[in-house]
């Protein structure tokens, strides 16, 4: 069995675990950068279209406190100040990096040094999102990390690691356990200091825009581990997610970059305007809150009043063919490849699986209450409260990022190398290699089978039956779950990756319907039918330990 | 209106025999391939490897293949109502069924 050493251990390669590898080897640690899938590929950031917030004062005079009242405003009273401050006031050191390392933020004259564009994005006060042209900001970011991580020589990167297990011993984090997907063996790893950064949940829900490696490992390891959990209730639904006509090689947050630049009319299944309908006003312009258009779009289709796939219209219609080239460039060539031209037809959209505003609850330097466990980027919970502003999530990845490599790599240097003790990893690489090789039942399906249950009864709208009922069957696959069990060994098995993604996703669930459930009022991305409007006495977070 | 397509994939471990496994498909007009394959894994056969993480964006590059003798993205070839041909890229090391070894070297292992 493989066994390796490092002084910083980071799962997972996105903008947040890319940002930690190289700070913490900058602070002169050995790091190992593991992922489930290709380096610098999979998760979130590398999806991300456009928009990045960050208070630089580029476009219009701005300072981090602007930044930081609009992020708690949008958290509606949730927020962890201390995280969402960090957010907003490291913000500017991240990005002006970014720049430095030639990530390529769009100027406002056009040149590579000029000023910065920043646009205006829903619920900020004034233009703050920097992004990367077309349609490029995720790519771009991921692109430059990538590019400093091959120039570290202290970070050793591993793909195709499935991180099944973190490794405890006298309560202290010492490491993981990883099924080694190219050749179906357990690899063992012990590092002083582990940092987690597997992004968020979306994977479970049917319709959802990240990657399918985002089934929120981060919080089952964290858990597993005696790490607490904070705001699992509220998941993020992107309100315009494409639903038709069937794209490929598109993104469905595509439109995003559209509304920014062209505004773009949102319109009911009677092609009628209908967001001002909710108390919101959407003339043209795109000022809509993310969960107030969800709730506006879901609403007129309860209503029998949405377009013929379920969602909403949106139509660029009305702008020129070099207006709408302006905007997305080359985008409108693929677009025209899928048959898609916006002068002539509106698209179909509808809320989707975006984004997790909870997740491991960490302090301000990015540890856990584990020691020698850190986490960072999504897979942190409390920033963005109950509803996060557009534009933050990057900056969070960056941000938490920076900060976890650096406390990563302050512990493991006052720590020293860990023990070389074998025993508690072979425990863990021993729970790996059980199973029975006789299938009962298809892992691939029960995962889709759990994720219509959460987008049917723990989406953006909740009931108290429908939160039960969901539990109700999460727990009973649960029970079934030991009994089908692959046993590790055999390269590139998809059905003991799904095995370990589904034990994985119901855990998750579980939290997320569980805290739905209690909490009994309505506030930001948690809409609870039953309970409608917010309480003022549900002011407060609810961890799971 | 559903449409059926025919998938032939080339199936097999490193240093087994390879050997062709034929499955039929519903679709509807505008799917990619990689979405038959991950509807094959979820309704017929949980035992077939293939890769992919970001599913439909074209960013993750995971989901290379041979479709009827071309290098593809699973992902962003279209489903057609016929018989189509899946195989291992035929010039990367291969691993199981459909994945080939296509991390660089580097961060492999």
């Amino acid at each position: 069995m493989t066994h390796l050493e490092t002084d910083v251990l980071v799962i997972g390669a996105g903008g947040a675990g890319m940002y930690a590898a190289i700070e913490a080897a900058r602070g002169g640690a050995k790091v190992i950068l593991a992922d489930r899938s290709l380096i610098g590929r999979g998760g979130a950031t590398i999806m991300a279209q456009m928009t990045v917030a960050v208070a630089l004062g580029e476009q219009e005079p701005d300072d981090w406190e602007h930044h930081y009242a609009d992020t708690l405003a949008a958290g509606r009273g949730l927020c962890d100040p201390a995280l969402a401050r960090l957010l907003c006031e490291e913000g500017p050191e991240v990005i002006r990096e970014m720049d430095d390392w030639g990530v390529g933020w769009a100027r406002q004259d056009g040149s590579k040094r000029g000023p910065m564009k920043q646009a205006f994005a829903p619920g900020h006060d004034r233009p703050r999102c920097v992004y990367v042209d077309f349609l490029n900001t995720g790519p771009a970011v991921s692109k430059t990390l990538r590019t400093r991580l091959i120039r570290t020589p202290e970070i050793r990167r591993v793909g195709d690691l499935l991180v099944s297990e973190l490794v405890m011993r006298d309560g202290e984090c010492v490491g993981a356990v990883a099924l080694h997907l190219a050749t179906g063996q357990p690899v063992t790893i012990s590092a002083a200091s582990t940092v987690v950064a597997t992004g968020g949940l979306t994977r479970l829900y049917q319709r959802n825009s990240a990657s399918a490696n985002m089934s929120g490992d981060g919080y089952a390891l964290c858990l597993a581990a005696g790490a607490e959990l904070v705001d699992m209730e509220f998941v993020q639904f992107f309100p315009i997610g494409h639903l038709a006509p069937r794209l490929i090689g598109m993104d469905p947050i595509m439109w995003d970059p559209f509304r920014y630049k062209l505004g773009g009319r949102l319109l009911n299944g009677n092609r009628e305007e209908f967001v001002h309908n909710y108390g919101a006003s959407d003339d043209g312009k795109y000022v809509v809150t993310r969960d107030l258009a969800t709730y506006a779009i879901v609403k007129e289709v309860e209503a029998g009043r949405g377009s013929p796939h379920g969602g909403a219209w949106l139509s660029f219609e009305h702008c020129s063919e070099a207006q709408l080239r302006a905007a997305a460039g080359p985008v409108i060539d693929r677009l025209a490849k899928n048959g898609i031209d916006l002068t002539k037809q509106a698209i179909e959209v509808a809320p989707i699986a975006h984004y997790h505003m909870g997740g491991v609850k960490a302090d301000a330097s990015m540890a856990t209450r584990v020691a020698g466990l850190f986490a960072a980027g999504e897979a942190v919970g409390g920033a963005n409260g109950a509803n996060r502003l557009s534009g933050n999530a990057i900056t969070e990845a960056l941000v938490f990022g920076r900060k976890a490599g650096r406390s990563a790599v302050d512990r493991a240097s006052r720590q020293g190398a860990v023990r070389a003790d074998a025993s508690v990893f072979d425990v863990a690489a021993a729970r790996l290699l059980r199973g029975k090789s006789v299938r009962e039942s298809n892992p691939a399906a029960l995962i889709e089978e759990l994720q219509s249950l959460m987008q049917k009864e723990v989406g953006p709208f909740r009931t108290g039956a429908g939160l039960g009922r969901a539990l109700g069957r999460i727990e009973a696959i649960q029970g079934e779950l030991p009994g089908m069990k692959p046993p590790a060994g055999k390269p590139y098995d998809t059905e003991l990756a799904d095995w370990l993604d589904l034990s994985t996703m119901l855990c998750v669930a579980r939290c997320v319907a569980g805290s739905a459930l209690s909490r009994t009022e309505s506030r930001g991305a948690h809409q609870r039918e039953d309970f409608p409007g917010m309480d003022a006495a549900w002011q407060t977070n609810q961890v799971i330990a | 209106m559903s449409a059926v397509a025919i998938l032939n994939i080339k199936r097999g471990g490193a240093g087994e025999a390879q050997y062709h496994e034929i499955h039929e498909v519903p679709f509807e007009p505008g799917q990619s391939v990689l979405d038959a394959l991950r509807w094959i894994r979820s309704h017929l056969d949980p035992s077939l490897a293939i890769r992919y993480s970001c599913t439909s964006a074209n960013s993750c590059k995971e989901c290379m293949v041979m479709l009827d003798g071309k290098t593809v993205y699973a992902c962003t070839a279209r489903l057609e109502g016929r018989e189509m041909l899946v195989e291992p890229l035929p010039n990367k090391t291969l691993i199981r069924d459909l994945v080939t070894e296509i991390a660089p070297p580097d961060e492999r292992l």
